[in-house]
Order: C-alpha cells, then sequence, then structure tokens
C-alpha cells in the first residue's frame, strides 16, 4: 500500500540529514508505527508520502501512486492528520466538519459512517468552537476531518502527543475499528507503550531505520536476560552497576533500573556485589523486555 | 468547484465576522483617522512665532510691525532691545523669526529712499522656516508699495506702473487643504486594510498551521487564494464608501466627477493592493514577519504616492519607482476624478497600469504559493 525506496532527504544549506536512505513498505490493512525520539524524521516521511515535501532522491508510492509524479490523485486517496492541531479554531466542529468535506467534493452524510462512532461523542459539542475544545476532543474532530473523504491510507503523525492517558486509549480502540474497516494507517508515536499496539513498527533515529518488526517478534529478539534492580538511592545504584565491570548495560527506568549482564554473570553474583557496596535492600528480578529496552538496545549496537 | 470556492467564501467570510474586535477597529479606526487626521495635518503655517526688534520706535517700524501681526500668520513673542536678545529667544524656542528694524529706518526710507531690514529664520524645521520667510518677505513688499504709493502722488493712470497678478485656482478655487488631502488621506486608510489584513489573513493560516491540511485536499490554490481576497475586499471597499460619506459630512467634499468611477477605479486599485499583501504574505513565515514587511512598504508607499509631496519634484529614480506603486496611481485618479471631474476614460491610462499591477501581483503571488515545498 505504501513503499518507499531510498528515500533521502535534507534540509537547508547545510544539507542537514532527516532521512537518511529509507526504505520499507507497508501492507494494506494493517497499522505501522514508526516509533522513535524526536528530531528522528518522522514528520518529514510524513509529510513526503502526503506529498507536502519533495524527496530530494528516491521514490515513494502510495496507494499505487508516485508522491512526485501523481500528487493529485494522492491527495485525494489519503487521510493526514498533522502532528499540530491545524483546523480552524474559529470554526465550530461542526463546521470545520463540513468544510473538510466540502474541499474534498464530498459531503458529511455521504460517509457519515465512517466517522459515526467517532463523530457521535464530540456531537454534544458541536457547535462549539475548535478552538475551546478540549484536547482529546480537538484529535477526535481532526480524525473525523481526515476521514470525510473516505480515505484509503491514513496517516497520523503524533497523534496522541499531548493527550491524556483514557483519551488515548480510547484512540487507539478508534484505530483498531478503522482497520476492521480496511483503511491502512500509519502512525507515529515516541511513546513506546503505543508502539506495541501496531501490527508491525519501525524503529527510527537520525533518520536512519534501526528495524521493522512485528512488536512481538521484536522483543522476543531481545535476546538477554533482562533485570529490573528495585531498593536503595536510584542515582547511586545506577552510577555503582554502569562502572561494573560485568555489567553490559544498565539505565533508569521509571522508579526501577533495568539491567542486562554479561555472560557468565548471575543475578546472585550482581546481588552480593551491591551487598558488598553496602546496598543491603536491593532486589534483582528477571523481567520480560519491552519495546523501550529493544530500542535502546539498537541504539547502543549502532 | 463552485461548489467549493462557496464553501470557501462561507468559511473566510465566518471567521473575518467572527473576529468582531478586529472589524470593529478596521471600520473605526479609519474613520477617526479621516476626521482627525485632515484638521491636524495642515500645510498653510500658522502661529509663526515674531521676535522684532525695533532700533526705530519710529512711526514707520510700528505700522510694519502692526501690518505684520495683523496678517494672522505671525504671533508676536518678544520685542527685544537688541539682536543678542532677540536670539536667545530663539534659543529658547520661543521665537521662529527675527525681524531687525535699524536705526533711523524711517529716515532712510524718506531721504535715501530706500532702506534694510534683517531677517532671521530659525530652518530647523525646513518647511515652516520657508513659508515664514516667505510670508514675511511678501508682507514687507506689500508695505513697500503701500508707502511708495503714499509718497508719488499719482497724476495720472501710468504714473506707477506696476504688474499686479490674479491667479484663479481652477478646480479647487479657495485652495480649500481639505478638497486636496482627505480623498488622499482616505486611499491610504484603506491601503491598510487591503494589503496588511489580506497578508495577515493568509500568513495566519501558515501560523496556525492550517495551510497543512489545507495543502493535502484537492483545493486548487487558486480557488483558495481567491476566498482570501473577496473577504477583506468588501470590507475596503465598505470602509471606501464610509469614508465617502464622512468626507462629504465632516468636510463638505463631494466628488465633481462621478462616483461610478471612483467606485470602479477603487476596484482596479484593491485589485492591485491586495495581490501586493498576497505577494508579501508568499514571502513572510509569520505575522510578526508580515507586519514588519507591511510597515515598511506602507511608509515607502504613503511618503513616495504623492499624498503629501508632488510626484513631480522627486528625482527621476523615485519618480519611475512610484509608476509601480498602485496607491499613487489612485490617489492621482481620487483627485482627477473628485476635483477635476475627470471621465473614465480620462483616468483610463491609470486603470489600466492599477489593473496590469494587480495581474503582476497575483500572478506572483499565485506562482509563489506552493502547495509543496
Amino acid at each position: 500500500m505504501i513503499t518507499l525506496n531510498n528515500i533521502t532527504k535534507t534540509y537547508g544549506k547545510e544539507k542537514t540529514m532527516a532521512v537518511d536512505d529509507i526504505s520499507f513498505s507497508v501492507n494494506k490493512g494493517e497499522i505501522f508505527g514508526l516509533i522513535g525520539p524526536d528530531g528522528a524524521g518522522k514528520s518529514s516521511i510524513f509529510r513526503m508520502l502526503t506529498t507536502l515535501l519533495v524527496p530530494d532522491s528516491g521514490t515513494a508510492v502510495v496507494n499505487g501512486f508516485d508522491v512526485v509524479k501523481d500528487y493529485k490523485q494522492i491527495r485525494n486517496s489519503i487521510g493526514y492528520m498533522p502532528g499540530r492541531f491545524s483546523l480552524y479554531q474559529d470554526l465550530t466542529i461542526e463546521e470545520n466538519l463540513n468544510f473538510f468535506a466540502t474541499v474534498f467534493n464530498t459531503t458529511v452524510e455521504e460517509n457519515y459512517h465512517l466517522i459515526k462512532d467517532i463523530y457521535i461523542q464530540i456531537e454534544p459539542f458541536k457547535n462549539r468552537r475548535a478552538g475551546k475544545l478540549s484536547g482529546g476532543m480537538k484529535q477526535k474532530l481532526a480524525l473525523c476531518c481526515a476521514l470525510i473523504h473516505k480515505p484509503e491510507v491514513l496517516f497520523l503523525d503524533e497523534p496522541t502527543t499531548g493527550v491524556d492517558v483514557v483519551s488515548r486509549k480510547e484512540f487507539w480502540d478508534m484505530l483498531k475499528n478503522l482497520k476492521k474497516m480496511g483503511l491502512t494507517i500509519m502512525v507515529s508515536t515516541p511513546y513506546m507503550d503505543e508502539a506495541a499496539l501496531c501490527d508491525r513498527i519501525a524503529l527510527i533515529q537520525l533518520g536512519k531505520i534501526l528495524s521493522i518488526n512485528t512488536p512481538e517478534k521484536l522483543v522476543a529478539g531481545y535476546g538477554e536476560t533482562l533485570y529490573t534492580v528495585t531498593g536503595g538511592n536510584m542515582y547511586q545504584l545506577l552510577n555503582l552497576l554502569r562502572s561494573y565491570a560485568p555489567t553490559e548495560s544498565c539505565f533508569a527506568f521509571g522508579d526501577s533500573l533495568h539491567l542486562t549482564l554479561k555472560k557468565g554473570t548471575s543475578k546472585q553474583i550482581a546481588t552480593a556485589f551491591l551487598e558488598q557496596q553496602g546496598f543491603n535492600k536491593v532486589i534483582i528480578q528477571e523481567t520480560t523486555p519491552g519495546i523501550e529496552d529493544c530500542f535502546i538496545k539498537l541504539l547502543k549496537s549502532n | 468547484m463552485i461548489r467549493t470556492f462557496y464553501f470557501i467564501l462561507e468559511k473566510e467570510f465566518k471567521q473575518m465576522m467572527r473576529s468582531k474586535g478586529l472589524i470593529r477597529m478596521l471600520i473605526m479606526m479609519p474613520i477617526i483617522q479621516l476626521i482627525l487626521l485632515p484638521m491636524a495635518a495642515n500645510y498653510s503655517i500658522k502661529n509663526i512665532s515674531l521676535a522684532v526688534v525695533d532700533n526705530d520706535h519710529s512711526e514707520y517700524s510700528r505700522t510694519l510691525v502692526h501690518k505684520i501681526t495683523s496678517s494672522g500668520y505671525f504671533k508676536l513673542t518678544a520685542y527685544t532691545k537688541n539682536t543678542k536678545e532677540a536670539f536667545k529667544e530663539i534659543e529658547k524656542d520661543n521665537a521662529d523669526l527675527i525681524l531687525e528694524i535699524p536705526h533711523n529706518f524711517e529716515k532712510n526710507l524718506v531721504r535715501e529712499n530706500g532702506q534694510k531690514v534683517s531677517v532671521q529664520i530659525n530652518a530647523i524645521e525646513g518647511v515652516k522656516a520657508g513659508l515664514s520667510g516667505g510670508y514675511l518677505a511678501n508682507i514687507i513688499n506689500d508695505f513697500n508699495s503701500e508707502i511708495r504709493t503714499r509718497w508719488i502722488q499719482p497724476q495720472g493712470p501710468d504714473e506707477a506702473a506696476i504688474v499686479s497678478i490674479a491667479p484663479i485656482n481652477w478646480y479647487n478655487r479657495y485652495m480649500n487643504y481639505y478638497l486636496f488631502i482627505v480623498p488622499g488621506i482616505l486611499v491610504t486608510l484603506i491601503t491598510g486594510i487591503g494589503m496588511l489584513q489580506t497578508a495577515f489573513n493568509m500568513v495566519k493560516e501558515k501560523e496556525i498551521g492550517t495551510i497543512e491540511q489545507i495543502n493535502v485536499t484537492p483545493v486548487k490554490k487558486q480557488a483558495f487564494i481567491l476566498g482570501k481576497l473577496v473577504p477583506y475586499f468588501v470590507l475596503s471597499a465598505l470602509v471606501f464608501i464610509i469614508g465617502q460619506v464622512v468626507s462629504f459630512l465632516f468636510y463638505n467634499i463631494h466628488s465633481t466627477g462621478s462616483y461610478f468611477t471612483v467606485f470602479v477605479s477603487m476596484c482596479a486599485f484593491l485589485f492591485a493592493l491586495q495581490g501586493f499583501g498576497l505577494l508579501l504574505s508568499t514571502y513572510a513565515e509569520n505575522q510578526q514577519q508580515a507586519m514588519s514587511l507591511g510597515f515598511f512598504f506602507m511608509n515607502i508607499l504613503n511618503m513616495m504616492s504623492g499624498l503629501y509631496t508632488s510626484i513631480d519634484s522627486m528625482p527621476m529614480w523615485a519618480k519611475v519607482m512610484t509608476g509601480s506603486f498602485p496607491l499613487s496611481h489612485f490617489i492621482r485618479v481620487m483627485r482627477m476624478v473628485m476635483l477635476k471631474g475627470s471621465s473614465i476614460t480620462e483616468v483610463g491610462d491609470h486603470l489600466l497600469i492599477m489593473v496590469g499591477l494587480g495581474l503582476v501581483f497575483n500572478t506572483w503571488a499565485v506562482l509563489n504559493y506552493h502547495k509543496r515545498s
């Protein structure tokens, strides 16, 4: 459904690399996640695929159309939700929706079935101006507007950034429903917990793709035993463990530390070492790695 | 296509009307300015402070001083004993001008048939200095001829032949300053709306990010841009009409030529002006940049378009430049039609140039507006 071949994009005279020779493809009907920190090049990829930005080199095809040559056809068949809320704040919910339906030469009634589930949640406020909506409602409205012309591919650039936890969960439920209707969805997020909800994810850093896989396989391929370390002063523990020779990697993870050890070192040995250093209450436990752990490992190996 | 355009227009009007504060400002501010500015910004120099050093104290010297002060242009602020003191008055900014009448003024006038008086002018304000010096010279000349006629007893009609001038001021018989300046000021006021607001309106979409959403739609950029022009065209036209009513009510100014011609010219003017505003908006990233660009050009347009100073007396390069200002053409047309009663064919050249400029600016703006980067 979406194919990128050696896409490269640089900015400015200094040729700052934003997207560095990226190739991947997205299958029809899947939720594909672009996961990476700010500045990784996610938005640039979105802007190229939505025909807003012309790549320096490489080709990309969306829904059978080339992003450079057939950009007009692409605009009719995609829905795009930019990272920043970009609907008219001085128009109401209803007016925004009507407007975007009209500019796509369609009507709200015609495609109402697509947005119904989402729209009924914000319908009670349909006469409220978009600027006066809460973050979650703005995001639902933006999704409705991106869907109203019945696109085949949906591009969502960090749709849940700055949205509360409940709304984020609701939003992902909506995406699953849209997937059932046959839409292909490409979504980016800096949140690792959301990555697990995608069918496949691409981990991206500094314009390069580190790995593309399903979340399960990515986690399964971690290949090392991961421990959590709790109890004691985290900062001192972190420094101590990093200077500890058998440590492979150690980093803060919420209110605990995530630790991997070099071959031949067991958690008992590590615990004994810590006790010897005066950390008596420390507990080291085995845990299943998450996507963030995989991401950090990939970053280290690159 | 038509339906889409209709919706774009509807959206633009809604957005404009919802910003009630802005609409109120855009209508009220020009009217207040139109009422206040022409009264304050007046060319004719009055209340010139005069310091007199009268070393003669004769009947003639008193007559001369009296004649000057009764002209209405001068007010006597100091009457000093010597030049030094009078000059202090200039330093303290109490006097703009010193008139020094020498010793034996009357005596020399009568006996030697001539006498010089000295005039010193504070030239910090150039225009004021020039004009007040001129006024004073006129009055002294007048005084001159008065005493001459008093001495020379006319024996026949040809005795003291003087060429006297009887000027007729065409199109503005009493040199009514308002007649000249009010239509011009009205034009600059709608320039503010037509050019700046059009630019801001477009840049706002960039700044808020809505342009991204518009750019991924199949909307034609021409339709989108045209939708941006129409609301502020209507608003500018409205202010223009209100301004005409205000000029009539406050300054009793009504067009000698047809209002139809005035209105048609306004349409051509707004077309060019808004095109220029759009062009600015395509180069500005945000409203602050658009504002800076706008003020830069507003100043140039206001100072160089012939509103305050005559274009004919500008250097050649400036004359050529003003030819590309829609403002200078429209101010000229306004004066031609409103004062002189010129017909639409007589101002046809200016109309064509404005339309041409409009085509250039708008095309340039459309070409420079990219839906892709």
